[in-house]
Parts: C-alpha cells; sequence; structure tokens
C-alpha cells in the first residue's frame, strides 16, 4: 500500500527524518509512538503527500511519489482516510456535510445514503446537523474519523485520535479502528498512548513502530 | 445592495462546490459594484466610439458628394467663363447637375456678413456654382485642369480641405474611444484577479482541508471562478443598463443634430451593448482561473 524505502525529510537544513523504510502491507495495522516532536506527525504527512521526501523512495499504491502530478495526488488520497491531529473541518458547514465533504469534491454525491449509516457508526446521527465548533472532543474525533472512511479508503491513517478524549472515548475509537482492520483496511495510528497499544493488542495483531533520533525502529514486544 | 447580493446568490446557484467556499458578503458587493461602473463606463465609451464613427463617414460621404466653382473674372468675361466652366461640368463624369447661383441666392449667403440692403450689383462678387455628384463622384485634379483651361478664373473647392481634418479628428476620437474600452476591461481584469487573490488567500484553509480530502484543482478553482464570474455577469448587467439608460435619456437636438447629440446607439450598435456583460463575464472567467490555478499550484 505505502512503502517509504530511505526516505529522509529536511526542513530547511535540518534533518527531522533519516532514512526511515517501512512497508505498510495491505490490511497491516501498525501504531507509530515516539516522544513529542520526534517527528511522528512529519512521517505521516509524507504518507499522505502533505509534505515531500527530501531524498529516498516514497512510493503510494505502487507508484513513485515524486512522479506523481497534482491530480494523481488528489486522487491517491481519496484511497487514503486521513484522521488529523486538529481535525481540518469546514466550521461553516455542519457535520454531516463535513463528513460527506470527501464524496462532494469527488463527485460521488450518489453514495451519499451511506452518510446515515457511517454517523451512526461512529454515534452522531443526533448532532448531523451541529456545526464543527458546537461538538466535544470525542465527539469531532469520531466524525474525524467518520470523514476519513467516507470513501471506503484502502489506508486509514489517524494522527492521536485519541489525544483529547477520555479513556471510555479512546476504547471506542480503537473498537472502531479494529473494525476497520477486520475489514481487510491497513491502518496506521500515531500515538504516545501506551495503553491503547495494549489494548488493541488484545484484538489484533498490530506491530509498533517507535522514531528515536529521527530514525524508524521496529519496537519489541515488551509493551 | 441586499437584494443586489441575494439575487447574486440566487444566480451563483447551490452546487456542492458552491457550499464548500464559505460565502463573502462585502467584496461581493464591491466585485458586483465594480462590474457595474466599468460596464457603465465602457457603455459611454462605445457609444462615443460609436458616434464618432457614424459622423465621420457622414462627413466624408455628404460632404465629398458635393462641390462649388468660383469664378472671379473680370466684369465682361464673368458670364462667358461662367457659361464655359457649366460647359465644362456638364461634360464631367460624375457630375450629376451644375446649377450657377442666381444674384438672389448669392446676396442669400452674403446677407448674414453684410446686411440685408447690400448693393451687390456694384460689388465685384465672383459667381458660385454648385456641383452635385454622383455616386462614384469625379476626378478633382482632372476637373481642375479642364476648367483652367476653358474658364482661367474658375476655382474647384471639393470641400476637401475642410473635411479631411474633421474626419481625422472623429476617427481620432473614435480610437480613443476604443483605446478607452480596452483600458476598462484590463481594469477589470486587474481588480478582479485581486479580489479573486484575496478571496483564495482568506479561505486558504478551505482549500488545503479540500486538497487533504483529495479534491482536484479544477473542482476547487471552479468554486471561485463560478463565483466571480457570475459577481461579475450580474454587476455589468446592471451597470450595462443604467450605461443605456442614461444614453438613451440624453437630449436630442434636430434631424443632424450636433457632435454630442448624435451620441447614442442605433441599429447594430444596440448589438455591441448587449455584448457588455457577456464580455466582462469572459475577462472574470479568465482572470480568476489564472488567479486560483496559480495560487493552488503553491499548495501541496
Amino acid at each position: 500500500m505505502i512503502k517509504l524505502d530511505n526516505v529522509s525529510y529536511s526542513y530547511g537544513n535540518t534533518e527531522l527524518l533519516t532514512r526511515v523504510s517501512v512497508n505498510l502491507q495491505p490490511g497491516s495495522f501498525h501504531f507509530l509512538t515516539g516522544p513529542s516532536g520526534s517527528g511522528t506527525t512529519t512521517l505521516l504527512k509524507l504518507c499522505y503527500m502533505d509534505l515531500p521526501v527530501t531524498s529516498g523512495n516514497l512510493t503510494i499504491f505502487d507508484q513513485p511519489s515524486v512522479a506523481m502530478t497534482r491530480d494523481e495526488i488528489a486522487k491517491a488520497r481519496r484511497r487514503i482516510g486521513v484522521v488529523h491531529q486538529d481535525c481540518q473541518f469546514l466550521d461553516h458547514l455542519s457535520i454531516s456535510e463535513n463528513v460527506a465533504l470527501p464524496l462532494a469534491v469527488s463527485g460521488r454525491a450518489e453514495q451519499y445514503q451511506d452518510l446515515q449509516d457511517l454517523l451512526a457508526w461512529v454515534e452522531l446521527t443526533a448532532r448531523a446537523d451541529a456545526f464543527p465548533p458546537e461538538l466535544s472532543g470525542g465527539e469531532r474525533q469520531r466524525a474525524a474519523l467518520a470523514r476519513a472512511v467516507m470513501m471506503s479508503p484502502d489506508v486509514i491513517i489517524a494522527d492521536e485520535p485519541t489525544g483529547n478524549v477520555d479513556w471510555e472515548m479512546s476504547l471506542r475509537l480503537l473498537s472502531l479502528l479494529v473494525e476497520l482492520n477486520k475489514m481487510g483496511k491497513t491502518i496506521l495510528v500515531a500515538t504516545h498512548d501506551l495503553n491503547l497499544i495494549r489494548a488493541a493488542k488484545a484484538q489484533v495483531s498490530a506491530r509498533v513502530l517507535r522514531i528515536k533520533d529521527r530514525q524508524l525502529q521496529l519496537a519489541g514486544s515488551d509493551l | 445592495m441586499t437584494t443586489i447580493s441575494n439575487l447574486a446568490a440566487n444566480l451563483a446557484g447551490n452546487g456542492p462546490a458552491d457550499r464548500v467556499v464559505p460565502p463573502s458578503g462585502f467584496t461581493a458587493q464591491l466585485t458586483i459594484f465594480t462590474a457595474g461602473a466599468m460596464a457603465f463606463l465602457t457603455v459611454f465609451a462605445l457609444a462615443l466610439s460609436l458616434a464618432t464613427g457614424r459622423l465621420a463617414e457622414r462627413w466624408s460621404s455628404e460632404l465629398a458628394k458635393t462641390a462649388t466653382v468660383r469664378i472671379s473674372a473680370p466684369a465682361g468675361q464673368l458670364i462667358a467663363q461662367t457659361e464655359a466652366a457649366l460647359q465644362v461640368l456638364r461634360t464631367t463624369p460624375g457630375v450629376k447637375s451644375a446649377r450657377a447661383l442666381d444674384v438672389s441666392e448669392e446676396r442669400a449667403l452674403l446677407e448674414p456678413w453684410f446686411g440685408a440692403d447690400l448693393p451687390l450689383d456694384s460689388l465685384p462678387i465672383p459667381q458660385l456654382i454648385e456641383v452635385i455628384e454622383t455616386e462614384d463622384g469625379f476626378a478633382a485634379e482632372g476637373l481642375r485642369l479642364r476648367l483652367q483651361a476653358e474658364a482661367p478664373g474658375a476655382v474647384l473647392d471639393d470641400h476637401t480641405r475642410w473635411r479631411e481634418p474633421l474626419v481625422r479628428a472623429a476617427n481620432r476620437i473614435r480610437l480613443l474611444g476604443l483605446v478607452a474600452i480596452v483600458l476598462i476591461a484590463s481594469a477589470t481584469a486587474a481588480m478582479i484577479v485581486l479580489a479573486a487573490n484575496s478571496a483564495l488567500i482568506a479561505n486558504g484553509q478551505v482549500i488545503r482541508v479540500l486538497r487533504l480530502v483529495g479534491a482536484l484543482d479544477t473542482y476547487i478553482a471552479r468554486a471561485f471562478v463560478r463565483r466571480f464570474t457570475l459577481r461579475t455577469l450580474f454587476g455589468a448587467a446592471i451597470g450595462t443598463v443604467l450605461g443605456a439608460i442614461a444614453i438613451s435619456l440624453l437630449p436630442r437636438s434636430g434631424a443632424e443634430g450636433g457632435f454630442l447629440a448624435g451620441l447614442g446607439f442605433q441599429g447594430a450598435g444596440w448589438f455591441w451593448v448587449l455584448t457588455i456583460p457577456p464580455m466582462a463575464a469572459v475577462v472574470a472567467f479568465v482572470a480568476t482561473r489564472v488567479a486560483a490555478f496559480r495560487t493552488l499550484k503553491g499548495l501541496t
């Protein structure tokens, strides 16, 4: 699905990630962890091409990222659902419109009936007409997850999806991600929450990647 | 202004591409106002160009159809030379008719300058012959040579001497009118690029989110291009209607009228007025599209 081969990323003269290699196989479940500021968000942004790799090879759906046109990038993003750390909603649109936004921009309005099912799945049916600023942290994270899976993507990338929600809500979000993984989706979740990783390991065979000193390591089974 | 923006909102439709970019009340009204003002000015520049064009044509065609032969000769030869000149004129191809003015007509011509009781008999005034040309006209140089041979005192005045500078001036004014239209169109394009750029910058976060959820550049650009095109079309339509009303309310003088009273549209001229709003919309479409794609290129 997404393959990084010796990928480095520098901002200015500062190298943030050095020689990162990882291959996200179809149907795999990966956690990405590391200290604050270690570059987890940067690595995720490389995966959905929000940042360009400085060196090395990034391959997305068997296509080298450097060779992709702007339109090809847009089309690849329709196959990658992203739960952003700050959700990235459009505040002038209601929750249902925000969740359906990927459908609207790709001209697939005929799938709107899925919207009600999806809102029910994340238990936001009652909040469908609310605007993003009116939602609680947990509601926002669930709406962001609903938007990420709206297009039935092959890959789901989540950046700290349980960042500002309580433990109970974290477990609910996790079970949604596990459910998606069991449907065959490739999952990559960045989190600081080791308890969340432990809880996940009880449900799926998740691998844990850790960023340390700008390098990516496969964490042991000691978690 | 509220009615105007409501109408504009209706025109803009409620397609998904329009909803994703938040509405922008005040700047929208500014765009409509500017497009209207520019269209209003274009109507006047167009009226000026068309009117001076007509004027130049009329002067060159109507004045070209008449000429005057003036005969100055000693009293004894005047009648003989007049006869000779008339003979020459009648046998010249391109001359429809030639007629010597009689004493009372010449007196009428001089009256404004010398008064009614002018003793015309005692003055050596020249004899005038009025020449009417056919559609094709005559060759002035050839006629001049023949007149000189037959009637040495005859001078042909075919009006070119004072017609040409007038026609030149009218053509120049028409050119200035066209230049004004080009300038107005360019200023409109520049204004729309500025407005579109500020809208694109103000909606930077919206555009970023749209890109992240997989929107193509054309989809994002369409939302902006559609808005600015429709606003410009709407504003230009209002400006054009007001301009046309203002032109048609200009006071008219008699049949020929003066230069200013001739300002207006006739026949096909109205067609050009109708092209102002669509042309303004085309300018807005191109300007916004260029601005939008240039901004989008800078984003991931």
